[in-house]
């Protein structure tokens, strides 16, 4: 699968994490949250500010610098 | 003999509900030793065995990466509750078993509260309690926090645990090669004698835990093994890989056993969340939307707190003063008892209590936003502008809560993760106008600016946050470069406040703010009436006494300013040690009396309308009140940086303070 920044999805979109690729501690985070390899996210917001994405039916917001250090692969 | 549970789960699980739901008003709250993570404990009476609830800090994880996680997992393995009670939110079963996972490792004894399942019922999800139990090895039992269902179960479930031995951990499997090189770890390990179960030991090891890793390293009989040192220096190499094998593995067994227990429509139910936050999030909308709200906040609490209960309890005050004078004339009392009595007590304790309605209506207000779920949403569309400043979104709710306070402001600090924003957040805090100097403002708008008040007070309000952002980028380029901190925050959903939530919340922070009327505040307006009156036979409040001797020492600093009077500087003083008593200690150096008009008519006379403006931009950016140094020194765990914010906000204070009025008189204002 090719994997595209987060960042680079529109609101409607869905995709799979396959790589986070920030800082140590933010990637445990991330990954701690729900965001691990294989889960499922639907971007509901990309535009100005923090992303809001959809993770198990429950909203968080990612930075949008966070958002480029996430690496992607979309689900159609 | 009372059992203790302790209280784990994510934030937004409901935890904090359930656990005043549990405990009613049987709450204490403390801190943990070491650490600035508050502790709350409670109790719950059920026959005749006497519970003690520990609610510990809601946390997604029990590793190393906040005080937080560490808090709650020490108290877990060496607080020996009798039993862990899990809150699981029920419409977000496959993220908050991470935690439960971590618990299972740890070998505790768990009872999974299955809370908000009628959210779960709203959305179509359906949780199998029965399977998920048999899966878990812990008993689960459905709650709603919010409206006391359940709990009774709850407690009945955690006393057959506490009851019972525990019978066959779940053990998770972490793949062929991690779970070779645990077992190894596991014979090193148990030989360590060690506080902790080795079994938990060697995956934290693993997972790259710094805190455990510490605990190891300093183990003398595990270093001095040459065979471990191998086995060290091996994984030292790998943890990189393992640390996040790791997590993935806890995942697929969460997935593994939610895949047969939890059931979820094919399309997402369309929530009222979603309506919501079309327009509260809204890239244009958003940001107006906000601000109108802080506005109805603002004038509600002004409009309630201020004019109408204020008035009403600053009456009453009045009242009970003159009725204490009587008391003390009529028995007799010496002249100087009742001088303290009345300007001392009353003048200085009776002002902190006149803005405690202010105080609690702003609190309650922000609880609504809170419980509601809209404060994140605030956080979220301040992010860009905070960003711009080098601070982040979570960075103002804290300010916000300063306009109350400045303690809770520093406190409220605490959801900051990276060192560098929690810093400049509790750096900047003192530039919001906390309640206290709103009195202070209001003489000046009277004396000067009678027909402008509203905007008068809502520019000192702005300049305040425009400092403060100032500052902020000030710091993030100089004293806290780098570590550029993210933003993760959960959105959760919009819901109905719970009353017993706001209530809770408001007297915390006003509980803790009568706490230090009753005890600061006291001592040190006290001690400013005792330096009022000393040497005897002086005037008390006059040039000669301790208090004015201080004055003329320090007024010509602020002759610039355009109020390098003894009396200008005196207030100013009272104010460092409390801002409640700047306009008591004002009206009696001024007029011999505590406020009102007569104030009001001196200072016109004093002041000029460009030193009345620059004496208040002076209060409002200057050193903030003792309680609030004190707060900075606790929660930056150093006296160095309370110095520092006593100083350099005076250094600010002053040249701004300057720079109007020697800018104004440039302009031919006077
Ligand atoms: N519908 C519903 N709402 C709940 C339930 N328990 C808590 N809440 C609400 O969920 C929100 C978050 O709860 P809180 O206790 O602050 O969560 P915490 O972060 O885990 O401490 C509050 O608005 C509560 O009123 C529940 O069982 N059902």
């Amino acid at each position: 699968m090719d994997y595209l920044p987060l960042i680079s999805l529109h609101s409607g979109e869905t995709c799979k994490i396959g790589r986070i690729v920030a800082g140590r501690s933010a990637t445990k985070r991330l990954y701690e949250m729900g965001f691990n390899t294989g889960a499922q996210i639907q971007v509901l917001k990309n535009d100005r500010g923090p992303l809001i994405v959809a993770l198990c039916g429950h909203k968080v917001a990612l930075g949008r610098g966070l958002a480029q250090k996430m690496l992607v692969g979309k689900v159609r | 003999m009372s059992y203790t549970i302790a209280l784990v789960g994510n934030p937004n699980s409901g935890k904090t509900t359930l656990f005043n739901a549990l405990t009613g008003s049987n709450q204490h709250v403390g801190n943990w030793p070491g650490v600035t993570v508050e502790r709350k404990e409670g109790q719950v009476q059920r026959g005749n065995q006497l519970y003690t609830i520990v609610d510990l800090p809601g946390t997604y994880s029990l590793g190393a990466l906040s005080e937080d996680e560490v808090v709650a997992r020490e108290f877990i393995l060496t607080g020996h509750p009798d039993v862990v009670i899990n809150v699981v939110d029920a419409t977000n079963v496959e993220r908050n078993l991470y935690l439960t996972t971590q618990l299972l490792e740890m070998g505790a004894k768990v009872v999974v509260a299955l809370n908000m399942v009628d959210e779960a019922e709203d959305r179509q999800i359906s949780v199998d309690e029965k399977a998920l139990a048999q899966r878990l090895g812990a008993p689960v039992v459905p709650t709603v926090a919010s409206r006391r269902k359940g709990l009774d179960q709850l407690m009945q479930a955690a006393a057959d645990v506490i009851e019972r031995p525990l019978n066959g951990v779940v053990r998770l499997s972490y793949g062929e090669s991690i779970d070779a090189k645990l077992a190894e770890l596991q014979e090193f390990l148990v030989k360590g004698d060690l506080t902790y179960p080795p079994g938990w030991l060697g995956v934290k090891l693993l997972e790259g835990d710094t805190y455990v890793r510490k605990i190891v390293r300093e183990n003398a009989s595990l270093q001095s093994s040459e065979e471990f040192g191998r086995l060290w220096d091996e994984i030292a190499a790998q943890e990189d890989d393992w640390q996040l094998e790791i997590v993935d593995r806890r995942y697929q067994f969460v997935s593994a056993i939610t895949k047969d227990v939890v059931q979820r429509p094919g399309t997402a139910v369309q929530t009222a969340t979603d309506q919501l936050d079309r327009v509260l999030t809204h890239r244009y909308l958003g940001l107006p939307i906000f601000a109108a709200i802080m506005f109805v906040v603002f004038q509600l609490t002004f409009a309630v707190g201020q004019d109408l209960l204020g008035d009403l309890m600053a009456t009453g005050m009045g009242a009970f003063g003159s009725i204490l004078e009587r008391v003390l004339v009529n028995a007799g009392a010496p002249d100087w008892l009742i001088g303290f009595a009345g300007s001392g007590i009353i003048g200085g304790v009776g002002a902190v209590l006149e803005f405690i309605p202010l105080i609690v209506i702003l609190y309650l207000l922000m609880g609504l936003l809170e419980d509601s779920g809209y404060m994140a949403r605030a956080a979220y569309v301040m992010d860009n502008i905070m960003r711009a400043v080098g601070l982040q979104g979570k960075t103002f709710v804290s300010m916000i809560v300063g306009f109350g306070c400045n303690v809770p402001g520093v406190m409220a600090t605490r959801t900051l993760e990276s060192r560098k924003d929690r810093m400049i957040a509790v750096l900047i805090n003192p530039f919001m106008s906390c309640g206290a100097k709103i009195p202070i403002y209001l003489v000046f708008i009277a004396a000067f600016f009678p027909s402008y008040g509203g905007l008068v007070l809502f520019s000192v309000y702005v300049l305040g946050i425009l400092i403060a952002f100032l500052m902020g980028k000030v710091f993030s380029k100089t004293l806290f470069k780098g570590e550029t901190s993210h933003f993760i925050m959960e959105l959760p959903p919009y819901r109905l406040p719970t009353v017993g939530n706001v209530l809770r919340n408001m007297w915390d922070n006003v509980s803790g703010f009568l706490a230090r009327a009753g005890t600061t505040i006291f001592a040190v307006v006290s001690l400013l009436w005792v330096l009022a009156v000393l040497p005897g036979g002086v005037e008390p409040y006059g040039p000669e006494s301790i208090l004015g001797r201080i004055g003329l020492v320090i007024a010509p600093i602020f002759g610039p300013a355009g109020f390098g009077n003894w009396q200008a500087a005196v207030g100013l003083f009272s104010g460092i040690a409390a801002k409640e008593a700047v306009v008591a200690t004002l009206g009696m150096v001024y007029a011999g009396v505590e406020g009102g008009a007569e104030l009001v008519g001196v200072i016109r006379e004093v002041f000029t309308p460009l030193s009345a403006a620059s004496f208040m931009v002076m209060t409002l950016l200057y050193t903030p009140c003792a309680a609030t140094l004190g707060t900075i020194r606790k929660e930056t765990g150093s006296a160095k940086w309370a110095l520092f914010s006593a100083l350099y906000t005076f250094a600010i204070a002053w040249v701004m303070a300057v720079l109007i009025f020697q800018i104004g008189r440039l302009f031919g204002l006077s």
